[in-house]
């Protein structure tokens, strides 16, 4: 995710002190990562140092002072862009699961075995984010969707990985076990 | 928790094609047990076994500590009516009948009166989600709601086990979830078992554990007994 992106968006709204729009970005965005006040700082630091945002006031506090950022004219372009360019597909064409099942048929190792840990390693966390989804709010739901959707493609994968073992074995000059 | 229900060595095969290779599975009262696997591997064969509908060539299934493979098969059909409860993918609603009435049907077939019948009939109605469809007909009602309206119908009856098989089969993604979710409630409060059969990793995700079928034989992937 690009954090700078985020968080000029979150200052089209108004200006806000940078611990504002760490407690906005967790609130909405966080869920399981949080960010670190270093990041945000220095996010800011960049986003000034473009253009995309100036200090607006600075306040004097019991701490260090606070900034009170505003996103500029070249910020809303730049928030603009980001938000109309479609992000770029993954095509996961260097899978490490694709590698280690060749290795264990080159290595006469059992590739079905290594499929079948994989599988209910996938199911323990979907199991996992639909008790999340089932006890959260509409943003969980759609969160935990999205990675749902993603194991359930893996799943499918090694689903039928695992009915094409012996061609592979036969193609890569392994055995399948 | 005890074992509910139990398949040991059971086989079974159509003509000269096996479908089921010495599979052994075991439910335990409250859990929901995900039966995955692909196509034609045996899933809905093994569903078949564990609720009696069919007889397995070898082996043996007991539920509750009865053997269904030794069993009359009016105590077997009186056991699925009585203690096991059924949903499937489709076409299990009466379309005579309005979706009430489709509910108390396996309350009435128990001799229950017809008010009172109804009336439990709606409460499950009600708790799937479904009241609206009461006095409709199933060919009157959306595909999501007439599912809830078979999972209303499989449970009204207090079921210990409830087979579910690809009950999701022919939903959308957010009608399968209510569905699935609405079930787990449901089994949850109950007490109820759920052997629920299923291709897609997302309803599976709503149960306690999950075996795979290939080939006609049990991987249990958590290395449950």
């Amino acid at each position: 995710m690009s954090i700078g992106h985020t968080l000029l968006g979150l200052l089209e709204s108004g200006p806000r002190h940078g611990y504002d729009l760490k407690r906005a970005f967790d609130e909405k965005f966080g869920h399981d990562r949080p960010l670190h006040y270093g990041q945000v700082y220095a996010t800011m630091s960049r986003l000034l140092r473009n253009g995309l945002v100036e200090v607006e006031g600075i306040e004097p506090g019991d701490g260090p002072e606070r900034k009170r950022y505003a996103i500029t004219e070249a910020g809303v372009t730049d928030v603009e862009g980001w938000l109309t360019r479609a992000e770029k597909p993954e095509p996961y064409l260097q899978s490490t699961l694709y590698t280690k099942i060749v290795l264990a048929l080159l290595t006469g190792r059992s590739a079905a075995e290594l499929l079948d840990t994989q599988r209910a390693e996938h199911l323990r966390l979907m199991r996992e984010l639909t008790r999340r989804k089932r006890d959260g709010d509409l943003a969980d739901q759609l969160i935990c969707d999205h990675a749902l959707f993603h194991l359930e493609a893996d799943l499918r994968w090694l689903e039928l990985t695992a009915a094409r073992l012996g061609q592979l074995a036969e193609a890569v000059g392994g055995t399948a076990r | 928790m005890s074992a509910l229900l139990r398949a040991e060595g059971i086989g079974k095969a159509y003509g000269r094609t096996p479908a089921l290779v010495d599979a052994d599975l075991t439910v335990r009262a409250g859990e929901v047990v995900a039966v995955m696997g692909p196509s034609g591997s045996g899933k809905s064969t093994l569903l078949h076994c564990l609720a009696g509908i069919v007889r397995p060539d070898t082996g043996t299934v007991t539920y509750d500590g009865r053997d269904l493979t030794t069993m009359s098969d009016a105590a077997r059909s009186a056991l699925r009516r009585g203690d096991f409860g059924f949903v499937f993918q489709f076409g299990q609603l009466v379309p005579e009948l309005t979706c009430v009435e489709n509910v108390a049907l396996p309350l009435r077939l128990g001799g229950e009166r017809r008010r009172a019948a109804e009336r439990r009939a709606h409460e499950w109605l009600e708790r799937l989600e479904a009241a609206d469809a009461a006095g409709r007909r199933p060919g009157e009602v959306s595909g999501g709601q007439a599912q809830r309206v078979a999972v209303a119908r499989a449970l009204v009856t207090a079921p210990r086990v409830v087979f579910a098989d690809e009950p999701t089969g022919a939903l959308d993604s957010l009608n399968g979830e209510r569905v699935m979710r609405l079930l787990g409630e449901a089994a949850r409060d109950t007490g109820a078992a759920v052997v629920l059969v299923t291709h897609e990793p997302r309803v599976a995700a709503y149960s306690d554990r999950e075996v795979v079928v290939r080939d006609g034989r049990i991987r249990d992937l958590m290395g449950a007994p």
